[in-house]
């Protein structure tokens, strides 16, 4: 195990950011922390990285304990925390060179570890930090998290705000790290990237609704989905929620999904209720289960 | 019936020195429409809405918002549409209610206008416990809620919202959403910019800006048809690559 969390809690006052979590992540895994704003994934990150002390609970990263040989952690691991993190007054060069020096090494040594990343950034490498795009921040970043070849690396919401195409380049670079036997501990509130992980924990509100593998959690979700659609979305979901017997109704693009609490739910009887109520154009198709049903039925 | 164009664009362009940010935009937003407004980071959407929402003049081109031209009427232009963002939204260090109250009077209302819109608002969103308290401290979703009702307050005739539900929850999120259909229902447009492609899914047509220019213009459904993939996300990797 690289990281280890044994009924961790931290409270800012009032607020219960974490409570009682407990978690494993196997060496070489790419694990994802997936939940909304406010979840406590920050704060868990900052844990983990010796920047914060828990309240309560145990918890190890690398085979250090994150209270007693902090020191130690903070030479193995790389973290890219969710705002931006480096120096906008410095170049990308500039920017490289300074975080290779603070961990007593160069950025010839490890450059095999960050080339590919490098490289798509390298023509602008005498361009300042603060005059880059949202893509390109994100890969220096990751660069400078990467040069001192750390074991375990932190990705606190590295492609919040960022555009798909960055997205997709960026969970491509993950998965090649991967290769090179680095744990990856990334959190992100976008639900479509949990496919992408090894495993993942959903989280809200501190607590931690599940943990497993994207396709066990989709696998093991009794409840069938089915997709709703028709010329009005507003009556559509009013009609929806009037329909008696209905466990769950939730927008969802252009279709509504809706699932019920009968084992014999009838598409039929729903159809001709929707028609009675003056709706055109309806459609019932029963759906795949996606992360976001599963986490929608867990917070509820 | 025909629906009357509440957005009305044509060559809409603005150039800084050699730069054309915004290069020959043309599209209309229908009265009630939900209108998503997709683009990268640096692809001219800003600058096409600060045109649109009379803080910009344009370079060439002509666009007209709620009926008012944005070249000659800007002011008028301001009073009829509402603005919600991520960013910013409310203030802090302001109560539920001072937060309602300063936006009232700022958009122009009544006294007794505040007081009953408060009241129907605090209702409606089930905020009674908290009027009192300072919106720093509501959860996220609830500030999102909060947010999108004060935008509203003075019933605007278009309300452009800019990543409204981005890091929410996605319960918060789906409720979010039924305001945004209930908006709609009623007669408001509705103008969402994001990059979020899964917000994108939920209107009823998006554009999508490459370099200055609309690239796709479409209903979601149709969009996915016709690059056939299955999401929108999928619909803009197209686009962006090619």
């Amino acid at each position: 195990m690289d990281i280890t969390l044994k009924h961790i809690s931290k409270s800012y006052g009032t607020l219960k950011a974490l409570d009682n979590i407990s978690l494993d992540v196997k060496k070489g895994e790419l694990f994802g922390l997936i939940g909304p704003d406010g979840a406590g994934k920050t704060t868990l990150f900052r844990i983990l990285t010796t920047l914060l002390i828990a309240d309560q609970g145990e918890a190890t990263v690398a085979g250090y304990d994150v209270v007693n040989n902090y020191i130690d952690i903070r030479n193995h691991v790389g973290y890219m925390p969710g705002k931006f993190s480096l120096y906008q007054d410095l170049t990308i060069e500039e920017n490289l060179e300074f975080f290779a020096t603070i961990f007593n090494t160069t950025v010839e040594e490890n450059y095999d570890l960050i080339k590919d990343i490098y490289v798509q950034i390298e023509p602008f490498k005498n361009r300042r930090a603060g005059k880059l795009s949202g893509g390109m921040k994100q890969k220096l970043a990751l660069c400078c998290a990467l040069i001192h070849k750390p074991k375990v690396l932190f990705l606190d919401e590295p492609t919040t705000g960022v555009d798909p195409v960055s997205r997709k380049e960026f969970w491509e670079m993950l998965k090649r790290l991967q290769e090179k036997e680095i744990t990856i501990l990334v959190s992100t509130p976008y639900m479509d990237e949990a496919t992408l992980c090894d495993r993942i924990a959903l989280i809200q509100n501190g607590k931690i609704l599940k943990i497993d593998s994207p396709t066990k959690i989709i696998a093991n979700y009794s409840k069938k989905i089915y997709n709703v659609s028709s010329n009005n979305m507003y009556e559509l979901i009013l009609c929806l929620n009037q329909y008696p017997n209905k466990y769950s109704v939730y927008p969802f693009g252009e279709f509504v999904h809706y699932t019920d609490q009968q084992d014999n739910f009838n598409t039929q009887d729903l159809y001709e209720c929707l028609e009675n109520k003056n709706l055109k154009n309806i459609t019932i198709q029963k759906t795949q289960t996606t992360i976001e049903d599963v986490f929608m039925d867990l917070a509820k | 019936m025909k629906k009357t164009n509440m957005i009305q664009v044509e060559n809409l362009t603005k150039k800084f020195g050699d730069f054309t940010a915004v290069d020959a935009i043309s599209f209309e937003v229908k009265k009630g429409e939900i209108f998503g407004f997709l683009g990268a980071n640096g692809a001219g959407k800003t600058t096409a809405i600060k045109m649109l929402i009379g803080i910009s003049t344009p370079t060439s081109g002509k666009a007209t918002v709620a009926g008012f031209d944005v070249y000659t009427q800007p002011n008028e232009i301001k009073k009829n549409i509402g603005y919600m963002s991520q960013k910013f939204a409310l203030y802090d260090d302001l109560t539920v209610k001072e937060n309602i109250t300063f936006f009232g009077g700022i958009y122009g209302l009544s006294r007794k206008q505040i007081k009953e819109k408060r009241c129907q608002l605090v209702e409606e969103l089930g905020l009674q416990e908290v009027t009192n308290e300072l919106v720093k401290s509501l959860p996220l979703g609830w500030k999102q809620k909060l947010a999108f009702s004060v935008a509203l307050l003075h019933n605007p005739k278009i309300i452009f919202l800019d990543e409204p539900t981005g890091g929410v929850d996605p319960i918060t999120r789906r409720q979010f959403w039924e305001m945004i259909y209930k908006t709609a229902h009623n007669g408001t447009t509705v103008f969402v910019t994001t990059h979020y492609m899964d917000e994108a899914e939920y209107c009823d047509r998006v554009s999508i800006m490459v370099d200055g220019k609309i690239e796709a213009l479409d209903t979601p459904k149709k969009m996915k048809e016709h690059f056939k993939v299955d999401t929108m996300n999928d619909v803009f990797l197209k686009l962006a690559r090619e």
